[in-house]
């Protein structure tokens, strides 16, 4: 091809994603896979709003040791709502749907997903999950729990279990869409020169994590659909009285929902690598290695499910097993916390608002995986179990680790989606406020759950007020913190600098194309000669005062 | 012709069929997960309640199952027939075979209407009333309704797709050379193996 039948073929400037039509159809429509990102942001946004108002509802009645504004059954229901809200309809689809959607073509050089129709189907399946879920709430809430254990769920529970779980289910077929369209994006459009071991980690990570939705979300499909079959035809699948095994439930729900707790935290992962590398402008340190750990932390984790049952009376050689297998994908997990520490070690490390997300998520999920240990360990699992222990653990990895990571890449990718620069004192003030709040939030649980406080209760003895005060006092600070990056980004967006293609002088394909990206991603297809991360010479680190520059930003930092 | 069929974000017709069918056999692993569940929830109650199994698997009707086997492998045969035909640009043939693959999947139905019926009317559906008293009964046939419910619906999911084909194809506003054609070829199979499997379970169980 000659120099100019290329440039005849290709242009050489193109109207952004943002310009492409603007009626809201031209969205509702759009098969685009940013726009289909730009959806599932907004409607992700809102039900974390849902869920955090239950919870919000929540913390306020424990202040109080015998509660104080609501009853009995309008506690169970808001904390089932801030389950089933935050498991499935913000933390599964959180960072897959919104940053992988956007960014997973525009990091293997591809104009979209394999299937861009049924990209925009999987929204419309999660948003008729989540009406179906919100209709459960409006008619009067589930106070099952988020996790629907039999025979409570199936026998006893007067509640609209029938429309949630239904709503759970339909989302799930979103779940899977999500997961095929990644995996045969990934083989099979990656542009020229991107050889598997050279694709940026936060791809791997979402091809890990695709590889999980595909395989373990039917198998919460059927366990519901057994639910739903028991308490809409009577089929007497887990009632004991007809020989059926509530256990059985167990075994399958935590079957897809342990590793669902891999489908929060891969993602996580992946843009944490992205976010540290560019701001310690250090190649990764061992590639090959975090890759492998992804995939083993993947596949590991389909074979722990049992660690959730060490005290339903399952067979204590299962029991024994589960618990080994338990701290067998604790090492992946290790592997990866010790190399981005090293990925740090002689880097010239700058704090901009992503990298304080994403130190504070290295810090809170290497709590949550250690407090993991402890639950993986069967005679403390005994003392500990449905105490406040195990909700502090989880919301280390899923809140510290995995939201943490959703707004590290919220404010590292944002000039990228928007072409906009957000304020960067707000944004760092917001990071260590959230930290901050976090922490104050969920460390005096572990103190009640080692001190006995069992979960789920709405009264509690006085002698845990003092840590019920402090935990809801940190979570005061939490919402303060959550409030803010609406306001400063939304402001961003209105009066906002232009941020140009690449302002923090990051590696990776996105960064080479416009900001905010035209609507086939590049003008003329890439091809790449070299691996991802490549801020300096291999094999020696970057010299101080020889930075990479940060084009966008001219003032010294 | 072959412009038609080509979709965005792909280039080359070849790359895009290559796309349809892996990703479709990506899907079929999830479906596969899917019944597995069903299938694992029949091991461990049929482990549980062995007499009650076996009792009830009695009391399914085996010539209904029987022929619906038949029914149903040559619905498969069918389509890969129409799937043959549409490589070799062979339009009449490839109409036909998947108007009889849509003709069969409809005679399965049907014949499984006639069975539930049946089962209906020898009160085999679980709760007040069950027919069988042995314990465990009533859980075989909460597995037999769930597990026959839903391959049902996977049958009448393909029929619908089929039954496009054969109107997109007619009108000729799908080439023959569509990745769609192979993809649903996968799919309707898919449905006949879990067939294939669930009729020794369900049928075979407790005759000797």
């Amino acid at each position: 091809m000659t120099a100019a039948a290329y440039h005849d073929e290709y242009p050489s400037q193109a109207n952004s994603y943002l310009r492409d039509g603007h009626s809201l159809w031209s969205w509702l429509a759009s098969t685009d896979h940013k726009r289909i990102a730009i959806l599932y942001a907004i409607s992700i946004t809102l039900f974390f709003f849902v869920g955090a108002v239950a919870i919000a509802i929540v913390r306020v009645e424990l202040v109080n040791p015998n509660g104080q504004f609501i009853s009995d059954d309008t506690y169970n229901k808001l904390f089932t709502l801030h389950g089933i809200v935050m498991v499935w309809f913000f933390l599964i689809p959180s960072i897959p749907n919104t940053f992988g959607n956007f960014l997973l073509p525009l990091m293997i050089g591809a104009p979209d997903v394999a299937f861009p129709r049924l990209n925009l189907f999987s929204w419309y399946l999660n948003i008729a999950g989540g009406l179906f879920t919100l209709y459960a709430v409006v008619a009067g809430g589930v106070d099952t729990g988020w996790t629907f254990y039999t025979p409570f769920s199936t026998m006893f529970s007067n509640s609209h279990v029938l429309a949630a779980a239904a709503g759970v289910f339909v989302a799930g077929f979103g779940s899977i869409a999500t997961g095929v369209n990644f995996i045969v994006t990934v083989h099979m459009l990656r542009t020229r020169g991107m050889i598997w071991f050279r694709l940026p980690l936060f791809v791997w990570s979402l091809y890990a994590t695709s590889l999980v939705l595909v395989l373990a979300t039917p198998v919460l499909a059927v366990t519901l659909l057994l639910v739903i079959a028991e308490r809409w035809f009577g089929f007497p699948i887990f009632d004991p009285t007809h020989g059926g095994d509530p256990l059985l439930f167990q075994h399958l729900f935590w079957f897809y929902s342990h590793p669902a707790v891999y489908i929060m935290i891969l993602p996580a992962m992946g843009v944490v690598t992205e976010v540290i590398t560019c701001f310690a402008r250090r190649r990764v340190f061992g590639y090959t290695f975090m890759v492998y750990a992804m995939v083993a932390i993947a596949g590991i984790g389909f074979f722990v499910w049992g660690h959730h049952m060490f005290v339903s009376g399952q067979s204590p050689y299962a029991s024994l097993i589960f618990s080994f297998l338990s701290f067998v994908v604790a090492v992946p997990s290790a592997i990866k916390v010790c190399n981005w520490t090293a990925t740090l070690y002689r880097g010239q490390i700058t704090f901009e608002a992503p990298m304080l997300y994403a130190l504070g998520f290295i810090g809170l999920f290497t709590v949550g995986g250690l407090t993991g240990l402890f639950l993986a360990s069967i005679p403390i699992d005994v003392q500990v179990h449905d105490t406040y222990f195990v909700v502090a653990h989880f919301h280390y990895i899923m809140v510290g680790g995995s939201v943490s990571a959703f707004f590290a890449a919220l404010h590292f990718w944002w000039p990228k989606i928007t072409g906009k620069l957000y304020d960067e004192a707000w944004a760092r003030f917001a990071a260590i406020l959230m930290f901050f709040g976090f922490n104050f939030t969920f460390f005096p649980q572990f103190l009640l759950g080692y001190l006995g406080n069992p979960r789920r209760y709405h009264v509690y003895p006085p002698e845990f007020q003092v840590y019920h005060v402090m935990s809801s006092t940190g979570a005061s600070v939490l919402a303060a913190a959550y409030l803010l990056p609406p306001i400063y980004l939304i402001w961003s967006l209105l009066y906002g600098k232009r941020s140009g293609d690449n302002p923090w002088g990051a590696t990776g394909l996105e960064w080479t194309t416009q900001s905010p990206p035209p609507t086939h991603n590049f003008l003329a297809p890439p091809s790449i000669e070299t691996g991802p991360y490549e801020y300096h010479e291999k094999g020696e680190a970057p010299e101080a005062g020889l930075r990479l520059p940060h084009p966008a930003q001219s003032e010294p930092r | 012709m072959s412009a038609a069929a080509l979709r965005e974000p792909w280039t080359r017709l070849s790359r895009q069929r290559e796309a349809a069918t892996f990703g479709m056999w990506v899907f079929l692993t999830s479906e596969l997960l899917f019944f597995s569940g069903m299938i694992l929830i029949y091991a461990a109650c049929r482990y549980l309640q062995p007499a009650g199994f076996l009792a009830a698997a009695r009391e399914t009707n085996v010539w209904f199952g029987t022929i619906n086997t038949m029914v149903l492998l040559t619905s498969s045969f069918a389509m890969a027939v129409a799937a043959q035909a549409g490589d070799a640009k062979l339009r009449r043939l490839a109409i036909a075979c998947l108007a009889a693959t849509v003709a069969l999947g409809l005679a399965f139905l049907t014949i499984k209407g006639f069975e539930y019926r049946e089962d209906i009317h020898e009160h085999l559906l679980p709760g007040a009333g069950f027919a069988i008293a042995t314990p465990g009964a009533q859980l075989f046939f909460s597995v037999y309704w769930v597990m026959t419910g839903v391959h049902a619906i996977h049958l009448s999911i393909g029929i619908a797709l089929v039954g496009r084909l054969i109107l997109e194809t007619a009108r000729r506003e799908l080439p023959l050379s569509s990745p769609e054609i192979q993809a649903t070829a996968l799919y309707w199979h898919l449905v006949d193996v879990i067939w294939i499997i669930l009729y020794p379970l369900l049928y075979l169980g407790g005759r000797s």
